[in-house]
């Protein structure tokens, strides 16, 4: 009958120091072990600096070529961010109309499966012919890689709604909008989220896949030249940039999925 | 200006003189599933008086709720007629009556007060205008202090309550409660049952209360309707004369309470359990 019994503020803090902490250790450790076999493996005689460049000659490159490095990353994040925001708006467009019309669902679900099966690295070419050399053929790369994993998991949550659910706001007099506001939407949320981080995730692969096609700045063509001109701790350099940004909007994702669906986290912890 | 004692929405109506608030004629439902069609319900026959309490007694998978659905409008009989307030049409009982399903279905991103302003939301009432309207019924019921608590954060009984509160805000004549404490412990379901007596008291409607506990049927309803087993039809029906209101310790140690238990339990058995 009472609100469940709330720790004190410092038992809580400390509670979250733990978690936080045996979330990120194990990973943590791993990747120190990983880098520690890596620099080991550098070091083994007939390993040179072209085949395999060391964890500590990837990060001498890394302060070495910065500002370099850095300007790329702006241009692919700049690529990736937009290209997310593209395929966001489409992809909810897409599954709300595929919700909504149900000959429409049945008419492009399977269209929308079968697209998946196309290789992105022999479109993107196409697409730098279609759309010209700069910005626009990179979002739409990033865009048609991430509108997949958008749209059928916020499809997947909208009609996960229990039909029991659905019956109450029937005999409430609910319109079929209605419905869709104040119950769909809100219940499909934490799927869309799911959907969103791994759009994040294979995002930053379509702005590589983007500019190796054709363009004249941006991480993933850095890597690309680095790798031809044998600066091999450079293009590791770029991977390990590539590789956070990707981690970051992973990361992002999840930070604003705690912010838009409260209610997991605290049903979650009463439970 | 509203006032906590003035009824929530839309007042019951007054039916014609020999109207029946809620009958069902000669009713067959049937579903199809793999293995040949499940006859629900077949040659039922019910009614209720307008005011009257009517629960529905009867076995697990007799039916209940199918009775439930099809009175509530979000379906329609396959053979026989179902009418609430003297209307034939899904439409027009869709919109007299207010339907308690078995589960609270609360939504869990919503306070238990914004819960139950959903029912006049649906109706096209602005969020803030649903809200301060649903206030002055958790006032009066004793569910003020809960109002801004999230169902997480609400016992079952408490959460059956708020789901309750939202059946009322509908503003609809009838109600239709789908055994609104199945899911309780037989002590907060006592609670829960001398509760929704009271809550009738304060706020009559015509109610049909479907459920599978004799004693609920016998101290809820005015009148008790025993179903068979699938396919589901009426076999005894039980007026309960019992002095009222009284609290349920009382009631259900009355020994014409015993003997009308006995009744019922009975007419299931003769029915086939």
């Amino acid at each position: 009958m009472s609100r469940s019994p709330s720790a004190g503020p410092d038992a809580r803090r400390g509670h979250r120091r733990r978690t936080t902490l045996r979330r990120v250790g194990p990973p943590a450790l791993l990747l120190a072990a990983a880098a520690a076999a890596w620099q080991g493996v550098a070091g083994l005689n007939g390993v040179d600096d072209l085949t395999l460049a060391s964890p500590a000659e990837t990060l001498a490159a890394l302060a070495r070529d910065l500002p370099l490095l850095l300007d790329a990353t702006r241009v692919t994040l700049l690529e990736v961010v937009l290209g997310l925001a593209i395929a966001v708006a489409l992809g909810a467009a897409a599954a709300v109309g595929m919700h909504l019309v149900r000959p429409l669902r049945e008419a492009a679900y399977p269209l929308l499966v079968a697209s998946q099966a196309i290789p992105i690295v022999v479109l993107a070419p196409l697409f730098v012919l279609a759309f010209d050399y700069g910005l626009a053929p990179k979002l739409a790369i990033v865009a048609l890689i991430c509108f997949f994993p958008v749209t059928v998991n916020l499809l997947d949550g909208l009609r996960s709604v229990e039909p029991d659910l659905l019956k109450l706001m029937r005999s409430l007099g609910a319109s079929r909008l209605a419905t869709l506001r104040r119950v769909e939407l809100p219940s499909a949320l934490p799927s869309f989220f799911s959907g969103l981080r791994v759009a994040a995730t294979v995002s930053v692969i379509g702005a590589v896949f983007g500019e190796w096609a054709g363009a004249d700045e941006g991480l993933g063509r850095l890597v690309l030249l680095a790798n031809n001109q044998l600066q091999t701790p450079r293009v590791y350099a770029g991977v390990v940039l590539l590789t956070l940004m990707a981690v970051g909007l992973f990361v992002l994702a999840g930070l604003l999925e705690r912010v838009a669906v409260p209610w997991r986290r605290r049903t979650e912890s009463t439970a | 200006m509203r006032t906590g004692l003035e009824a929530p929405a839309a007042p019951p109506h007054q039916l014609e003189e020999g109207t029946e608030a809620v009958t069902l004629r000669g009713v067959a439902r049937r579903f199809r599933s793999r293995r040949g069609d499940v006859l629900a319900l077949q040659g039922l026959d019910l009614t209720a008086e307008d005011g009257e309490v009517l629960a529905v007694v009867g076995p697990s998978g007799c039916g209940k709720s199918t009775l439930l659905e099809l009175l509530a409008g979000l379906g329609d009989p396959d053979e026989g007629t179902v009418a609430v307030a003297g209307e034939r049409s899904r439409e027009a009982r869709l919109t007299t009556c207010a339907y308690m399903p078995q589960r609270d279905l609360l939504l869990p991103w919503r306070s238990a007060l914004a819960n139950a302003a959903l029912a006049l939301e649906a109706q096209g009432v602005g969020r803030a205008e649903a809200r301060r309207r649903a206030l002055p019924l958790f006032e009066r019921f004793g569910l003020a202090e809960f109002a801004r608590a999230l169902p997480a954060e609400l016992s079952g009984g408490m959460r059956q309550r708020v789901a309750f509160l939202r059946t009322l805000l509908a503003g609809r004549p009838t109600l239709l409660l789908d055994e609104p404490f199945g899911a309780l412990d037989s002590i907060t379901r006592a609670a829960m049952q001398e509760w929704l007596a009271e809550a009738l008291r304060a706020e009559p409607r015509t109610v049909v209360l479907v459920t599978h506990d004799v004693r609920e049927a016998l101290y809820l309803g005015d009148r008790v309707a025993v179903l068979s087993p699938r396919p589901g039809r009426v076999v005894a029906e039980l007026s309960v004369d019992l002095e009222r209101p009284r609290p349920r310790r009382e009631t259900v140690t009355d020994p014409a309470f015993a003997a009308l238990e006995e009744r019922a339990l009975e007419a299931l058995e003769e029915g086939g359990l």
